[in-house]
């Protein structure tokens, strides 16, 4: 599987990284040097095999309904980039 | 004296300040006028220095010596939030982020009388084996100059190391507490996933992430597992299991005790010392009584190619809230897009925009069957050999590093190569399991080797036990010199 | 476009074209905090005032499940006559919006908490059975504010993290009556179990359409396309109309359809393709592993089912029998779980007809009239009870009645209070009626013998005499008796 520059500028925009050519020719070469390390896994026959998505040896805990959380927006706004003091503020969406 | 206030582990100073030999305010200054004086490790990121001052002098006015850490000082891996310090996890995207609430296990220590005096540096996100990839520089092993002092916990075992804080704590992922604790010659305990709740630490990929104590011996390590490992119903995947008394029940006793020696950790090209280290180890466990068997664990190799596809898929996905609208650093941008884009490029370092570039693209439309699933089978798989394993032994004792530090710069050319140090770290990780590494020996330039002692799940005391054990036999004494003190 | 028989149908040159529409439907779960955090849910609070460090994904910060939603979900899997899947999986749906702190969704994508069902419509022609695909959870995205700022836009995370049920329909709905009679029937489901309330305005419940069309008696499902951004029925069916038309229009000129989401525009009443269309949403779903898979077993499940009310269906049928509805009553009577619980409390006390007759009519004119729910009738289903009462029987007619209900609209006064303070009590006495009539043929010998003589209308003219000299009072049914005698 050789990721192409075409590939490493499709996923920076879906990771919103952006890339300049030059960059992203690095990236694509050590991408690829991890891409051939990483397919070793194809050696292994898992067909048959559940996968294991979760480590924790417990059931997912429910929490009961109540309301346990106050306004804390001075909290919540405190360390965001601009000064507004009730909203967050973000440059508009291209429509 | 200052200088041999430093110089005492943990367990004995909080014996000293509980018997008022020391007080709070005593230890807590020789620790961070110590601290003042190492910056050349730059060890730390942010510094708390007078208002640690404040607490320990509030903790002498009314000392509480029922607490398990009565007002000592303690500096923490970056990676906790904690509450009115600047929290950064080595990256500019954080570099001014004060958090307003507590992780779960930094207040753990804050309710048993800890104080914290810093926060440590680490690799950015907890992304690398070196200390090389923070926005805040590179750390110094105080063990020798331009030596890296492992990662991604680095200025956890470097400060600890060069006694700037008498015990620490940081995460291991694929194995950042236990491969900077074979670096710099310190103890490095990663719990078994479920046993540290994962509450306020910055997430880098959590089917993965631990945290866990970092400490000058054995002993302190379990007093400081004691404190750190609670239930928190603040995160689901925190486990509800009967926690010990793991100092109190600390016993180097391992008469009958089964150590399992998988084959497949004997890698080619490892250097002489670390087979000589691993030797001395099995013949120190024959010697007390433990029973040493062969086994195997048969997907080992599978282990590193399973971990770069699962940490970096979980990354890139927890990674995915730093886009600077609600906190943290944000760049100017014509419109949301660009600002999103702008923001993470220059926010993240080279090593996490790999990872998360990776991660994006192994779970991506067409890829996640080939990649994240299959890697979610090779996981099961390799859990299966640990837990076959386990009904032969009961510990598995390996090397901790296929080498010792290796000189800063050296290996950041080659991503897979700086991966490789991980080999014998990161199926742990991937199979939840306990492990233990402890200082066991030097390599001929004199640099520190570890050993270490994996467990069952929910068995830290037994793995504590053994390293107890071996770390009384062993004896280890780390050479080194205060070089980087002014 | 052609609607005949019920059908929905486009026509161009000759070729008939059928609409195949499928429904997103996203309901906000009535529960105290949200699904993962332990904010508020309330609707309608300031700004950013029900956000937690959850909610807005801080660092470190972690998801943890409220069992209630859990419930709520299997509830309506129930009333959907649903499977419900004992395990299911929260995975994360990842894509960037200002709106969404955490960078992803918490949703459910391969294992949903339910799996099939399906909702019966009672359609002019006859019932129609709609497929249900799946029901799973899913967190709400907070709101994003265009109009306030010129430059920016401005995020309120209030709504960030709310439990959304997102209800899949199979595509099974094929004309725009039968999408309202859809909506309206799994809000009445929802609103009976109490689960979501379905306050479109509030926006508590939205849906996503999805479209296709193909040539009639085609087996294929044509390309579709989904319609976001449709806040009520009336603009998901002119939603609907156009973008079939459009679909039908590219097919005819030889084009074929995209695969693409497009938005309503209200103002020019069309669809327009949403611009991020070379941006094609990959959502890299894996399972959140800050969660475990939830696993439910069959005594949570039953537990849950001993729970469930009388559902509408299972109402319709026993008003039916019970009182001896039609099913066009019973079905307007079962629409609203509010509606039906009136009715019985008006019917318990007073005649079922009658009640049936007073609710569907004067007090379902009132409450349109006033815009408000059955919940906020200014008359209690009490007083409404005893109005009938009076005139079943025979205090008041049904005129008469009709004005009292105009008094009772004020203030929910009791009736019998308004006949007495006013003196309403119809005129019943057969004598007194002879008298007033008597009078009245007395009074007009001319027009007696005009009706003697063949001019029957006029029988009319008496009534409405005796009606206005006894100022309305005279109980009419009487009236007409006694003078039906008295003039043959």
């Amino acid at each position: 599987m050789t990721i192409d520059l075409k590939t490493v500028k499709h996923i920076s925009k879906l990771s919103r990284i952006s890339i300049d050519d030059n960059k992203a020719k690095k990236l694509g070469k050590d991408l690829n040097s991890i891409f051939s390390f990483i397919e070793k896994l194809n050696e292994l026959d898992t067909k048959n095999t559940e996968p294991l998505t979760s480590i924790a040896e417990t059931t997912l805990k429910l929490r009961k309904d109540e309301i346990k959380s106050e306004n804390i927006r001075e909290d919540i706004l405190k360390n965001s980039p601009d000064k507004n003091k009730d909203f967050f503020v973000v440059p508009k969406v291209v429509e | 004296m200052m200088s041999n206030i430093t110089d005492l582990k943990l367990v004995e100073l909080v014996d000293k300040i509980k018997k008022k030999e020391l007080s709070s305010t005593e230890v807590t200054i020789a620790f961070i006028e110590r601290s003042k004086k190492s910056k050349k490790l730059n060890a730390y990121i942010s510094e708390n220095y007078e208002n640690a001052i404040k607490k320990a002098k509030i903790f002498d006015q009314k000392p509480d010596f029922k607490k398990k850490l009565p007002g000592i000082p303690i500096a923490v891996k970056d990676l906790f939030c904690t509450k009115n310090i600047r929290t950064t996890a080595g990256s500019k995207i954080l570099e001014n982020f004060v958090p307003t609430y507590e992780s779960t296990v930094t207040q753990n220590i804050l309710d048993e009388g800890g104080i914290v005096i810093g926060k440590l540096n680490c690799d950015e996100f907890a992304m690398g084996s070196s200390n090389e990839t923070s926005y805040f520089g590179n750390v110094q092993n105080p063990v020798s100059e331009n030596l890296v002092p492992g990662g991604s916990s680095g200025g956890s075992s470097s400060a600890l190391a060069a006694k700037l804080t008498p015990a620490t704590i940081g995460t291991d992922t694929g194995g950042s507490i236990r491969q900077p604790a074979s670096f710099t010659g310190t103890v490095g305990l990663k719990p078994t996933y479920g046993s540290c709740s994962r509450y306020g630490i910055v997430a880098f990929a959590s089917s993965l992430d631990q945290a866990g104590p970092m400490t000058h011996d054995v002993k302190d390590c379990s007093l400081m597992f004691e404190i750190m490992s609670t239930y928190d119903t603040k995160d689901s995947t925190s486990v509800d299991f009967k926690r010990e008394n793991y100092l109190t029940n600390l016993n180097e006793n391992i008469k009958g005790k089964k150590i399992g020696i998988p084959k497949e950790y004997r890698v080619d090209g490892m250097p002489k010392e670390i087979d000589e280290l691993w030797e001395k180890g099995i013949k120190i466990i024959k010697e007390n009584g433990g029973q040493i068997i062969e086994i195997s664990l048969p997907n080992t190799n599978y282990a590193l190619p399973t971990y770069y596809i699962v940490a970096p898929a979980e990354a890139s996905s927890n990674l995915a809230r730093y886009d600077g609208v609600k906190y943290g650093f944000r760049s100017k941008g014509e419109n949301l897009i660009d600002m999103y884009e702008k923001t993470r490029s220059e926010g993240f370092g080279d090593e996490v925009k790999r990872r998360i570039m990776i991660g994006t693209y192994v779970l991506s439309s067409g890829y996640y069957d080939a990649y994240y699933l299959k890697a979610q089978k090779v996981r099961r798989l390799i859990k299966n050999d640990f837990d076959e394993a386990y009904k032969k032994v009961d510990a598995i004792l390996t090397p901790s590093t296929p080498s010792s530090a290796f000189k800063i710069g050296e290996k950041l050319n080659d991503p897979v190569s700086m991966y490789l140090n991980d080999i014998f770290t990161v199926p742990i990780n991937l199979a939840g399991l306990p492990a233990i590494s402890i200082p066991a020996g030097h390599d001929k330039k004199g640099y520190p080797l570890g050993l270490q002692v994996i467990g069952k799940a929910f068995d830290e005391q037994s793995i504590l036990n053994i390293a107890f054990a071996l770390e009384k036999n062993i004896s280890f004494k780390n050479n080194i010199t205060d070089w980087w003190i002014k | 476009m052609s609607k005949n028989n019920g059908e929905y149908l486009i026509i161009r040159n000759d070729n008939k074209y059928e609409v195949i529409i499928g429904l997103e439907v996203h309901a906000q779960v009535l529960s105290e905090s949200k699904l993962f955090s332990t904010s508020s849910t309330k609707f309608g609070s300031e700004p950013n005032t029900q956000v937690s460090l959850v909610d807005a994904a801080f660092p470190g910060m972690l998801p943890v499940i409220n069992e209630h939603c859990i419930k709520q979900a299997v509830k309506t899997g129930i009333g959907l006559k649903a499977k419900i899947n004992k395990r299911s999986i929260f995975d994360r749906k990842n894509y960037f919006y200002a709106d969404l702190p955490q960078g992803y969704q918490i949703s459910q994508y391969k294992n949903p908490i339910v799996g099939e069902g399906s909702v019966t419509l009672d359609m002019p022609n006859g019932e129609k059975n709609i497929g249900i695909e799946r029901l799973h959870l899913e967190q709400d995205a907070g709101k994003s504010i265009h109009d306030i700022d010129p430059q920016n836009t401005l995020v309120d995370l209030n709504r960030s993290g709310v439990a959304l049920m997102e209800i899949v329909s199979k595509p099974d709905l094929r004309t725009l009556d039968e999408v309202n009679a859809y909506i309206k029937k799994l809000r009445s489901i929802m609103r009976y179990l109490g689960t979501c309330d379905g306050n479109m305005q509030e926006g508590s419940l939205r849906a996503d359409v999805n479209v296709s069309v193909r040539k009639k008696g085609d087996k294929k499902l044509g390309t579709r396309c989904e319609i976001k951004n449709v806040n009520s029925i009336k603009f998901m069916q002119m939603a609907i109309d156009f973008e079939a038309n459009r679909q039908v229009d590219v097919i005819e000129e030889g084009g074929s359809i995209d695969q693409e989401t497009r938005l309503f525009d209200t103002k020019k009443n069309e669809t327009r393709s949403m611009r991020s269309k070379e941006d094609a949403h990959d959502y890299r779903y894996f399972p959140d592993p800050d969660l475990l898979p939830l696993e439910l077993n069959d005594n949570y499940i039953d537990q849950i089912k001993k729970d469930i009310p009388e559902l509408p269906d299972e109402k319709k049928k026993r008003f039916i029998e019970k009182f001896k509805l039609s099913p066009y009553e019973a079905n307007i009577l079962v629409s609203d779980i509010e509606i039906s619980k009136y009715f019985e409390e008006v019917s318990k006390n007073s005649d079922v007809k009658l009640a049936t007759n007073w609710i569907t009519g004067e007090l379902f004119a009132l409450l349109n009239e006033k815009n408000i729910e059955i919940t906020e009738s200014p008359i209690s289903s009490k007083n409404l009870s005893k109005l009938i009462n009076l005139i079943k029987d025979g205090t008041i007619s049904g005129k008469i009645a009709k004005s009292v209900f105009e008094i009772m609209r004020d203030g929910d006064k009791d009736p019998i209070t308004i006949v007495e303070e006013k003196g309403l009590k119809q005129q019943s006495d057969p004598k007194e009626l002879e008298n007033l009539i008597n009078k009245v043929i007395t009074e007009n010998p001319k027009n007696v013998e005009a009706y003697k003589s063949g001019k029957d209308k006029l029988f009319g003219f008496f009534v409405g005499q005796v009606m206005k000299n006894s100022n309305g009072k005279a109980n009419p049914k009487l009236v007409n008796e006694i003078l039906k005698k008295k003039l043959n």
